[in-house]
């Protein structure tokens, strides 16, 4: 069986979901509870760490697929940080970096939300 | 050595079920690692064969666990033939258009995108109808 964890941690106004192992169509099911939650929860800032998530099929990236326009119609998103590179690049094969933000790290994308809250 | 004595031939039969992915990628791997593929090759390969599989599950099962998938790996120097076999309800590759990725997300259709990232992935992607109402997924990469 896939070796899979998805664990949820909160800073200031953004959720971080962290990924571990490997994402297929057995295991987006957890990732889907996750996202799941947060909205219940009216959470609608996330940042996904993959540091460290090894592996991903289309099953994990149509997850993120799912869920992106919920969380950006409530003035939230869903902003990417801490890629493996060859994770990266299947992310990169189905276009997601044109409509979506990529970060090297942690910090640097929930300073994206932090400044967006100040702006309003 | 020569290079004719890694030519293989190997099989492996699954049921039907989203757990056995992880089975059929350790499976491939470790093929795919005799023959010598680079690593970035590799993870190509294993993401088709799941890809393919987890369509199978999917769209030939719809997620009946009672379903057998047959990968089967053929390495004939210099061509590594994976040919993924079931019994399920066949369908029509042709009927499934190539997505244009940006009006995909806009869509938020999910489907289909397995199909395209084998097409990225691999050299070759075929799609046969056998005969007994089987459906086979052939994929080829060439070692370079």
């Amino acid at each position: 069986m896939a070796d899979f964890n998805v664990n949820v941690r909160e800073v200031g106004v953004v959720n971080i979901i962290e990924l571990k192992g490997y994402l297929d169509a057995h295991t987006a099911p957890e990732l889907e509870s996750a996202f799941n939650k947060l909205i219940d929860d009216n959470n609608y800032k996330v940042v996904v760490n993959f540091d460290e998530l090894n592996y991903i099929s289309s099953a994990g990236l149509g997850v993120f697929m799912a869920y992106v326009e919920t969380m950006r119609e409530n003035k939230g998103d869903i902003k990417f940080t801490n890629m493996k590179e060859n994770v990266y690049n299947i992310f990169d094969l189905l276009g997601f970096p044109m409509l979506y933000e990529f970060f090297k790290d942690e910090k640097e994308a929930v300073d994206k939300f932090e400044d967006k809250s100040n702006d309003q | 050595m020569t290079s004719n004595s890694k030519n293989f031939k190997k099989e492996l039969v699954i049921k039907s079920t989203t757990e056995n992915l992880s089975k059929v990628r350790d499976f491939t791997k470790s093929s795919a690692e005799a023959i010598g593929f680079s690593k970035e090759a590799i993870g190509k390969i294993i993401l088709a064969v799941d890809e393919a599989c987890s369509n199978v599950i999917k769209h030939a099962y719809k997620y009946s666990e009672e379903g057998e998938i047959s990968v089967s790996l053929n390495y004939k120097d210099p061509k590594f033939v994976i040919s993924i076999t079931d019994e399920g309800t066949h369908f029509d590759p042709d009927l499934i258009p190539e997505p244009d990725i940006k009006e995909y997300h806009k869509q938020k259709k999910v489907g289909g995108l397995g199909m395209f990232l084998m097409k990225k992935l691999m050299d070759e992607v075929k799609y046969k109808n056998l005969s007994d109402n089987r459906n086979q997924v052939i994929l080829v990469k060439y070692f370079q």
